[in-house]
């Protein structure tokens, strides 16, 4: 399994989930669990560089795959992402929880989708819970990303 | 001053960590830690007959299981927190149950292992036999009395309140006109992304523990257990790290795991930690809300207020260890920004067979004013008025604060409203939500509220300047995402005339700071924002005295100015602040950062000992702030809907908000919290409901079928502010951190009645619940 492009050894637990997997056995806390239902979203990661839900998914299924968590987005403290700069901005964040899981959703949405409208952004939210912004910051974020990954 | 931070929007400094992923919540906290589960109890009542843990404790790599009679404090009730003269049958549970169980998820047995998945296996082994009670699960059926939560409290009535102000039934009689309503509010659930969780180090070399909580509160989390291990609170220490959200339930204590996880990590010598899942923070996490009330208004033919009776039922859950705080909110704050010449409230806290209650974003408020603008709007709707009128025919008008209500408030005190401008409030809101928009089935909805704010008793702050000259501060209250990190910085560096970047705050580490209450009630910027204004003016000061000294010029001619101090109209008469910092404690051995200009053959400014009499070493201050009573904040909210007539989907065409919390620090993280809290209020009023069922069973603890709002659900608003500035603090401020959620059931209902011409009397509604009302109907 290849993790934010480091090559990890398969996981000893057959039913670890790939969240507890990346969280507890790799230190990468960044992916968060909210539900471990699949209906929040803190805990999406890339899959081969889509989104997916890290807490529906067994750490054995991810052998063989590129996972891109939120740690991978801007590597060893550099700049940050254009999304991660736009949550910044937007004031898109109040606590931080869902904060990972909406920034890799807004990345995969952003690539298949460089300029969504206003009702695009909305559908390429609507699998991630925030209970704390009312979503109308992440809207902004969203919007900002876009312009910032196509300058 | 050059900058000045206090108002400006500067973006957050706690972002950075978190968009990385470095953000560091509790369960992020290893250390080696073995991992536990609480055994919950399936029935809502239930007499204990046995627990048999043999065989959880038999599974390999399980460390321990406790049931009550293995704790020190197994049987001993758990504290009312906030007691009151009027609780007479005040109950609470204990950490573990062993003889009832009064509501499901009641904790029963706490097991501790290797890992998570080994203490998941271990608690299904544990077999516990119940005698299943008859259950009581609404606030009806506990008023009727026909079955009790607890056999030593009649009638299920923990405790019974009457206030009246003026004379009700004699301006009821004389009214010439009068309504009664019936109007109805359910439980609901606060619901953060993150779920709860503590992790616990017991140090036996240093006599310390150290805990790690996911709580609105850990200098209380210390005080107690501190008391329950008879430690001395030097030994204890309680850290809130990153929070993922608390609205509320995050503040009760104790939460058994709050006691067993450091209790287990003392017995085993090993660190502990405990991470709830979702499906029972639902049932194990306080909830709020339920609330009945019957309603009689009198009124004059003009539309004005002449009395007003409230009787109403609040559902207590099966304990009450947050007192009566719920209720007396709530009676408190029913004729919000209205003048009741004449009002009576009387309550009844009542048990029920579920979840135990406790303040939850809005506290009590939301029912209030669900009341309030219900009730006027019945009155507009009887006379035929114009609903905006009738508000502005009773609204308190600018020159009558401070305004006195007469009846009691959470603090002790009663309620008196230090200043607002309620007509300029529901004038804007007007004016910014214009014109109705075409089509049918659209309706208006308006609200008008007030929300005490900034309860004490106190917060401290503590403030120091480092030999660098970067500027640390300190506080005890805790961060659920309300930007404290931020906005401290910006009271503290005005106070220091240094950038905001420069000062590093942290709050909620006992470690950092060990005194203070906590996060909740709207109170962090009225409490610990001016405490830590005080405790910055005296390291000011403690600046301009020291600089001073050295330049030969008086104290009350410096100032501090992007990072120097220095004489007024002087510029070039000054010294760096870190500079200051360095003599404010003469060292004999320079240990580096330019602290040679501090040691004992360096110029001296005067005669004497090296630390001036009455003078503290160090460019740092502790200051506090305890307010005389709550300072009021207020809003209006109004919105235009459309209701799907056969579908009963609910769509918010426009939704504006004009608020007023006094002196604005910053004015995006306050705008963030109104949006957030209108999402909230939006979820409560529509789409959240807490399913029980008549066995005291919550029938959908998932967010599969708990449906919190997505962003598709929720409209962005448009949120205008007002100022009237709090006499009663220096910074002028009142909290803003519940305002949003207050008035939106108010608002949704009033808008949805007018939608689709049915009567809303109760919260929450659902498009299944409009077709019933509509159906009912014709």
């Amino acid at each position: 399994m290849r993790v934010n492009g480091t090559s990890y050894p398969a996981p000893i637990d057959a039913r670890r989930l790939l969240s507890d997997h990346l969280r507890h056995d790799l230190g990468l806390t960044g992916t968060h669990v909210g539900c471990e239902h699949g209906v929040c979203g803190c805990c999406t990661v890339l899959f081969d560089g889509a989104p997916a839900r890290s807490c529906l998914m067994l750490a054995v299924q991810a052998e063989g795959h590129d996972v891109t968590t939120i740690e991978g987005l801007a590597r060893d403290g550099g700049p940050l992402h254009p999304v991660q700069r736009a949550f910044h901005e937007c004031h898109g964040l109040q606590c931080g929880f869902c904060t990972p899981g909406f920034v890799m959703s807004v990345v995969g949405l952003l690539k298949q989708n460089p300029s969504p409208s206003p009702d695009e952004i909305d559908e390429g939210i609507s699998g991630n819970l925030c209970r704390c912004t009312g979503y109308a910051s992440i809207r902004r974020a969203v919007a900002r990303a876009a312009e910032l990954s196509n300058q | 001053m050059t900058t000045r931070w206090f108002g400006a929007r500067v973006q957050r400094k706690e972002d950075d960590r978190l968009l990385r992923g470095h953000g560091r919540f509790t369960d992020d906290i290893e250390g080696g830690a073995l991992e536990s589960v609480l055994v919950r109890s399936p029935y809502a009542h239930a007499r204990i007959r046995s627990i048999d843990v043999s065989a959880a404790r038999d599974v390999p790599g399980v460390a321990a299981v406790y049931i009550a009679a293995d704790l020190p404090f197994g049987s001993t009730d758990l504290p009312i927190l906030i007691p009151h003269p009027n609780l007479t049958h005040g109950r609470t549970q204990r950490c573990l149950a062993s003889e009832v169980v009064r509501y499901a998820g009641e904790a029963v047995a706490f097991v501790v292992a290797e890992s998570r998945a080994v203490a998941e296996d271990a608690a299904e082994l544990v077999e516990v036999d119940y005698e299943p009670l008859p259950v009581v699960i609404t606030p009806e059926a506990s008023a009727r009395a026909e079955r009790l939560v607890h056999d030593d409290v009649p009638g299920n009535v923990a405790a019974e309140m009457k206030q009246e102000v003026g004379e009700v039934d004699a301006a009821l009689a004389a009214a010439p006109r009068r309504k009664s309503l019936r109007l109805r509010f359910e439980r609901g659930a606060a619901a953060p992304m993150e779920c709860r969780a503590v992790w616990a180090r017991w140090s036996s070399d240093d006599k310390k523990l150290t805990v790690y909580d996911s709580t609105q509160s850990p200098t209380s989390i210390r005080g107690g257990l501190a008391v329950l291990f008879g430690l001395p609170e030097s030994s204890v220490e309680v850290i809130a790290p990153d929070v993922g959200g608390g609205f509320g339930p995050k503040i009760m204590l104790f939460y058994p795991d709050e006691l067993l996880v450091p209790f287990a990590a003392m017995q085993l010598g090993r660190p502990v930690k405990w991470t709830e899942d979702r499906q029972e923070h639902f049932t194990a996490v306080n909830q709020e809300r339920g609330q009945v009330h019957e309603v009689e208004v009198g009124f004059d033919d003009e539309g004005k207020l002449l009395a007003l009776s409230d009787e109403f039922i609040h559902d207590a859950g099966a304990y009450t260890p947050y007192g009566i705080i719920l209720p007396i909110i709530t009676a408190a704050q029913i004729p919000g920004p209205y003048r009741v010449p004449n009002y009576r409230v009387r309550f009844r806290d009542l048990y029920t067979n579920a979840t135990p209650t406790s303040p939850y974003r809005g506290a009590g408020r939301p029912h209030a004013c669900f009341v309030m603008e219900r009730t006027l709007d019945a009155i507009a709707a009887e006379l035929g008025l114009d609903r905006v009128e009738v508000r502005r025919r009773n609204l308190i008008q600018p020159d009558q604060f401070p305004y006195e209500v007469g009846v009691a408030w959470q603090d002790g005190n009663t309620v008196i409203y230090d200043s607002g401008d309620y007509p300029a409030l529901l004038e804007k809101a007007v004016a910014l939500l214009g014109p109705r928009p075409e089509g049918d089935h659209v309706g208006m909805g308006i609200g008008v509220y007030v929300e005490g704010t900034g309860v004490g008793p106190y917060e401290g702050a503590h403030v120091q300047v480092l030999v660098s000259g970067k500027v640390v501060a300190a506080t005890g209250i805790p961060s659920q995402g309300q930007s404290h990190a931020t906005v401290w910085a910006q009271v503290v560096a005005d106070e220091l005339g240094v950038d905001v970047a420069d000062v590093e705050v942290t709050s909620g580490d006992t470690r950092r700071f060990p005194w203070g209450v906590g996060t909740f009630a709207s109170r962090g910027a009225v409490t610990a924002g001016n405490a830590m204004g005080v405790a910055a003016r005296l390291v000011a000061d403690k600046a301009r005295r020291i600089a001073a000294e050295h330049l030969e010029a008086d104290a009350a001619d410096m100032e501090l100015v992007d990072g120097q101090v220095r004489v007024k109209g002087s510029p070039g008469r000054g010294m760096p602040l870190a500079a200051v910092s360095v003599l404010a404690n003469p060292v004999r051995y320079a240990f580096g950062g330019g602290t040679e200009a501090a040691t004992q053959f360096t110029a001296r400014p005067r005669p004497g000992p090296p630390l001036a009499d009455g003078e503290q070493p160090g460019l740092e201050a502790t200051g506090y702030y305890s307010p005389p009573g709550s300072t009021w904040a207020s809003g209006c909210h109004a919105a235009y809907v459309r209701v799907d007539p056969k579908t009963f989907r609910l769509e918010i065409l426009k939704y504006v908000v004009v608020h007023d919390c006094g002196r604005v620090i910053n004015p995006m993280v306050v705008e963030g919290q109104i949006e957030g809290g209108v999402a909230q209020g939006i979820g409560g009023a529509f789409y959240e409901r807490l399913a029980y069922d008549d066995e005291g069973q919550l029938r959908n603890a998932s967010f599969m079928e708990f449906l919190m709002p997505y962003a598709t659900e929720i409209p962005s608003i448009e949120i205008d502010h007002i100022e009237t500035p709090s006499p009663l603090n220096p910074l002028g401020v009142k909290g803003a951190g519940e305002a949003g959620v207050i008035p939106v059931g108010a608002v949704i209902g009033s808008a949805v009645e007018e939608a689709l011409g049915v009567p809303i009397t109760e919260m929450p509604l659902s498009p299944l619940r409009l077709y019933e009302l509509t159906e009912a109907r014709s």
